[in-house]
């Protein structure tokens, strides 16, 4: 009996070991552990052994079943950690495959280069004005110190619609309609955006309309110092904390002293190459100290009073920075130029 | 202004100074030096030759075989293809070894046969631009005057051992139109001394007066002229370095008489005209303005009409010159003109660009005038001028001058204290620097203590206030040298207002919505400018429109959306999702500033959605450009107060499309390009919007108030309706919503059929409806009372016949 308990043990543990499903494995465990089992078979035989001989079998069956059990238990857990892997296995997906589209936009480049702009300025203390695209004669030109006969005039021809309205052909008329707006009080601090137009033929180089930028700042005490301090900030925040700025005498009627204002390089760092025509330097905007007609004729006293003013034009600008070569490219609103404008550097 | 280097020599010492360091300080100091040009770049071994022998080339008609004496041991043959070469001529000669422009290299050749050694050059092939050449040289070599000596260098004659400095003046600086002028700059850069012209002129007895009387009857226009008369003049070519001064400073040399003029203009500024007195045809001149009508052909030969707007010079009757303009032909001094009457005056800036812009003519003297002449210098460069004709043309000057002169010059004299260019400036200058600058650049000054009193000559017309002071000694002292700092005072707050943040808000929402932001022009066809406009009025034409496609203001943005939609399209970006936001402009009528109202519009084609290599792809429609709408209104949080109503828009499909209504203001339209017009542009399926802006942004918005999060559950019931096709969606809904009351927290489409298994012109349509009270946990009961009320209403209401 003992010999037949063990031989049955002997022969579950190798018909576990052969098993290869949890299904093969519970047609052992029903077949050797079940009520109708070898095990409770052999035990039915006990009524023939000694007083003494029944707890000793008993416990030996009890043994044979424990192991057997015990054998399953653990073959079980093998078999169901393999089954979870097989299944893991199957549902594998090809990660190098492309992931589901977002589709997004972007600013235009001219915006990205405007909202740069504005937010330097903001963050100096500057408000955003803004103002017509039509405008008057006289903002566009005579409170900016360009009365009708002046030579300077001709450098811009402009599309007037009558004689005394026209489309701006710079955003300064809105320096004169903020300071105007002030009541002779300062301090004034603004930058101006926008749409501004000129009598041009379309070209690589040449828009009939294109966007400014100007900054103006009206306070008591303003010194072209302050002009210089402010530019070379901007100059690096727009262009790299490498750069450097230049002064050039200039003239333009509405300010003086008047300054063209080039900046080292970003190419060539200043060696010279072909964006800056070999010379490390690259002209970026005008600027000056804002004439005191200009002052006056916007109800500042230009005795107590005294400003700067800066003006840029952002299709240059965006075209130095991202090395765009035709103008036309911005109107055209290409796809395939637009979405080049997402990065954020 | 083309400044040579050698020339400008005569008036100031350059030595030490190459040209390149001149024009890098030039523009440091305020006048942009956009170049420099070496003008015998590229060039030598080009010498004068005498040409001894000419004939015929045995073996071509049209070429010369010569034998040229180049200074050598031996003369050499060369053959010639120029029509005018001949025996006994002095000529330029490119030997062999010489380079011409383009590194073109002279080389022995045989020609038909003959031996060539060398080349005899026109002067462009010396690299001289046609319309600088003399005509009588225009078609073929250039021939030297017979003092020349051969073997000399022939470029070195021609004044091409010099570099060109070309200034970029800025509309203030006329005065460096002057050699004088350029030289008083560059004596003032360099802190060194400036020679001027001392002419000496012999005169004769006669006297200019008994020759011509001036009378001037616009006098504004014409405060002062002056006229001199000289006598027995021969008309030649000019001196060659004069003919080479004109040529490298852009002026074509004619004869003496007219380059002597040209000459004073480039040293002086001053523009002069020669006439000849034999062919004016009267002892008189007189300057008026032009009657309407009035005719002058011009030296170039045009027939211009005149108005009262433009200044002629007459004989007393005729015009003979369009004042400070161009001289007239009926006067021009020819080759057998003797007697020459020089013309040196002042006119008034506008009336000269008045003339020059309506004729289309700008001369030399033309710009020179606008920029306004020098009034002390109209004399001396008269008097300069017939020491010249004396000189080069053999003229015998009379005495004196006939003259009208109302000019009354008095100089600019401005005081300023050393204080205010500190403080305008930033800076810590002294005032002996201060009037160290004003010494440099000759202005007379007198200190008095911290002022400085500047008397400012009167060729420096751009200096009339402190400010333009300061401009002088800032560019003086260096720009480099100012320091840099930043404002002081009060700080300012920098913010974008509530409109701008929104702005920017609604780029954002757009932009991750999947459309890219467009720039468009303003400017538009007659056909489009009002098209699909909002609201329309009389559009604004542009006075001189450039051409018809951009000659009228946009009243709409989406005709240029749909150029862009059809410009990428035809590029094979076959999806296309864009927006812009601008203004379109509505007319107040002539003279009157138009309302610029802000749009906000978009346009999309193409797929929405792509998943490429599952297959999965979904086309835009309708509903998907009202959802990034709804979205937008959400993201404004004013969802809950727009309302879409079906509408015909026209360039609209008319089952396609719905006006936007804001608290029941119109605001725009959303829908379908109508099928006629996106076969037009070539587009497919293409749908559209644009909103007032200033509209949407205006419309109050509650501030944000934190709600609680639900603690109770919420019920859902949902109720199928069978309706009239023609019934639409949010009407039904609006019934709902308003009979559900407080409870009712969400209602919204979940099912739409219109099928076979329906009666004919019904649909079958399902609503879900979310019931929630935020107090407590709602029973069944409650519920239901409220959701029978809604179904009773809808079934009232809108004729539903409850489905299942
Ligand atoms: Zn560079």
């Amino acid at each position: 009996m003992q010999e037949r308990l063990k031989e049955l043990q002997q022969e579950a543990l190798e018909a576990i070991q052969k098993a290869t499903d949890l299904k093969a494995l519970n047609e052992i465990r029903v077949s050797y552990l079940g009520k109708k089992g070898p095990i409770t078979e052999v035990l039915k035989g006990m009524g023939k052994l000694s007083a003494e001989e029944r707890p000793k079998m008993g416990a030996l069956a009890n043994e044979v079943r424990d192991i057997i059990s015990a054998n399953i238990e653990e073959k079980q857990q093998g078999l169901e950690a393999a089954a979870v892997e097989a299944q893991l296995a199957s549902e594998t997906i090809d990660v190098t495959l492309p992931g589901r589209p977002i589709q997004t936009g972007n600013h235009h480049p001219l915006t990205r280069i405007v909202e740069e702009i504005e937010d330097l300025f903001i963050g100096m203390g500057y408000t955003v004005a803004e103002g017509p695209e039509v405008e008057q004669d006289y903002y566009n030109f005579e409170a900016l110190n360009l009365p009708k006969s002046h030579p300077a005039r001709d450098a811009q021809d402009s599309f007037y619609i009558t004689d005394e309205v026209l489309l701006r052909t710079q955003t300064s008329p809105v320096q004169a309609r903020t300071m105007e707006k002030h009541d002779g009080k300062g301090p004034v601090k603004i930058i101006c955006p926008g749409k501004v137009y000129r009598r041009d033929s379309d070209d690589a180089t040449h828009s009939h309309q294109f966007m400014q930028i100007e900054g103006l700042v009206v306070a008591e005490n303003i010194r072209m110092s302050d002009l210089k301090g402010t530019l070379e900030l901007f100059a690096k925040k727009l262009f790299g904390e490498d750069r450097e700025i230049r002064l050039r005498p200039s003239f333009f009627p509405f300010t003086e002293p008047s300054v063209e204002v080039d900046v080292s390089c970003f190419k060539c760092g200043g060696h010279g190459c072909n964006i800056c025509k070999q010379t490390g330097w690259i002209e970026v905007l005008g600027s000056g100290m804002v004439h005191p007609n200009v002052l006056e004729m916007s109800g500042f006293d230009s005795k107590k009073y005294s400003g700067f003013a800066f003006g840029m034009g952002v299709e240059r600008i965006a075209m130095l920075k991202y090395g765009i070569d035709d103008i036309r490219h911005f109107y055209t609103n290409d796809v395939r130029f637009l979405k080049q404008f997402q990065v954020k550097e | 202004m083309f400044v040579s280097y050698k020339w400008l020599q005569e008036y100031v010492d350059l030595s030490g100074i190459t040209p390149d360091e001149l024009a890098e300080k030039i523009t440091r100091s305020g006048i942009e030096v956009e170049g420099v040009e070496v003008l015998n770049e590229g060039l030598k071994g080009v010498v004068i030759g005498h040409v001894l022998e000419r004939e015929q080339h045995p073996n071509a008609d049209k070429l010369n075989k010569c034998l040229v004496d180049i200074g050598e041991e031996n003369p050499v043959q060369i053959i010639c293809g120029a029509p005018n070469v001949d025996k006994g001529q002095k000529v330029a000669v490119a030997t062999v070894g010489a380079v011409l422009p383009g590194n073109f290299k002279i080389k022995k050749a045989k020609l038909r046969g003959e031996e060539s050694n060398g080349m005899i050059c026109s002067l462009s092939e010396l690299g001289i631009e046609g319309k600088l050449i003399a005509k009588e040289f225009s078609e073929g070599i250039f021939v030297f005057p017979n003092d020349v000596t051969v073997g000399e260098d022939a470029l070195e004659k021609l004044q091409r051992d010099d570099q060109i400095l070309e200034l970029g003046l800025t509309a203030n600086r006329g005065d460096c139109l002057s050699m004088l002028g350029v030289a008083y700059e560059v004596g003032a850069i360099l802190n060194r001394e400036v020679k001027l012209p001392n002419p000496a002129v012999r005169t004769i007895s006669e006297k200019a007066t008994d020759y011509v009387q001036i009378k001037v009857e616009a006098k504004e226009d014409n405060p002062l002229y002056v006229a001199k008369v000289i006598k027995n003049v021969t008309v030649a070519p000019s001196p060659l370095w004069m003919q080479g001064r004109l040529m490298a400073a852009g002026i074509r040399p004619h004869n003496n008489v007219v380059d002597i003029t040209n000459y004073i203009l480039l040293e002086y500024g001053q523009p002069l005209h020669a006439f000849d007195y034999d062919r004016l045809g009267s002892k008189e001149i007189l300057v008026r303005r032009a009657k309407d009508g009035e005719k002058i052909v011009t030296l170039d030969d045009a027939e211009r009409t005149l108005t009262a707007d433009h200044l002629v010079i007459t004989n007393g009757s005729e015009p003979v010159a369009l004042a400070g303009v161009m001289g007239g032909a009926n006067s021009e001094v020819k080759a057998d003109t003797t007697t020459v009457l020089l013309e040196s005056a002042y006119f008034a800036g506008p009336t000269v660009r008045k003339a020059s812009k309506d004729h289309g003519l700008r001369s030399e003297a033309s710009s020179r005038f606008e920029k306004g002449v020098d009034p002390n210098r109209v004399r001396a460069a008269a008097e300069r001028a017939v020491e010249l004709l004396a000189l080069y043309a053999g003229g015998e000057v009379l005495d004196g001058e006939a003259v009208v002169d109302t000019l009354n010059v008095e100089p600019v004299v401005i005081s300023i204290t050393l204080e205010k260019i500190n403080r305008v400036l930033g800076t810590d200058i002294s005032i002996e620097e201060v009037a160290g600058i004003f010494t440099r650049l000759q202005f007379e000054t007198t200190v008095d203590n911290e002022t400085i009193t500047v008397t400012v000559p009167t060729r420096r017309g751009d200096i009339t206030i402190e400010e333009d002071l300061i401009e002088e000694v800032a560019r003086l002292y260096g720009y480099d040298n100012i320091p840099s700092t930043l404002p002081m005072g009060s700080s300012t707050p920098g913010y974008l207002t509530t409109y701008q943040q929104k702005r920017r808000t609604v780029r954002h929402y757009l932009e991750g919505a999947g459309l890219y932001q467009a720039v468009t022009y303003s400017l538009t066809s007659e056909a489009k400018a009002t098209q699909y406009a909002l609201e329309t009025r009389e559009p604004i034409k542009l006075a001189m429109p450039m051409s018809e496609d951009r000659s009228q203001l946009r009243l709409s943005i989406i005709p240029q959306l749909l150029e862009v939609v059809k410009y990428n399209v035809a590029r094979q970006n076959d999806s296309v999702a864009v927006y812009e936001t601008g203004p379109v402009f509505l007319s107040n009528g002539t003279d009157a500033l138009p309302d610029e109202r802000e749009h906000l519009a978009g346009a999309i084609t193409g797929l929405r959605e792509q998943h490429q290599w599952q297959g999965e792809k979904k086309e835009v429609d309708f509903f998907v450009l009202k959802g990034i709408l709804e979205g937008l209104f959400a993201k404004l949080g004013l969802e809950q107060k727009v309302e879409y109503l079906q509408a015909v828009v026209e360039g609209m499909h008319p089952g396609r499309t719905a006006e936007l209504f804001l608290a029941g203001q119109k605001i725009g339209f959303i829908g379908q390009v109508h099928p006629t017009v996106q076969k037009e542009l070539d587009l497919k399926e293409t749908y559209v919007f644009e909103l007032s802006l200033e509209t949407v942004f205006a419309e109050e918005v509650a501030p944000l108030q934190y709600e609680s999060i639900p603690r109770f559950p919420s019920i859902t019931r949902d109720i199928a309706l069978v309706v009239e096709k023609e019934k639409v969606a949010g009407e039904i809904e609006s019934i709902i919503v308003e009979a559900g009351g407080k409870l009712l927290k969400d209602v919204h489409v979940f099912d739409l059929y219109e099928g076979e298994h329906m009666e004919p012109g019904k649909k079958s349509i399902a609503f879900s409806l979310k019931y929630f009270d935020p107090e407590k946990t709602l029973t069944d009961e409650e519920v239901t009372k409220v959701h029978e009320k809604v179904l009773t209403a809808v079934k009232e209401k809108s004729g539903a016949v409850l489905r299942g």
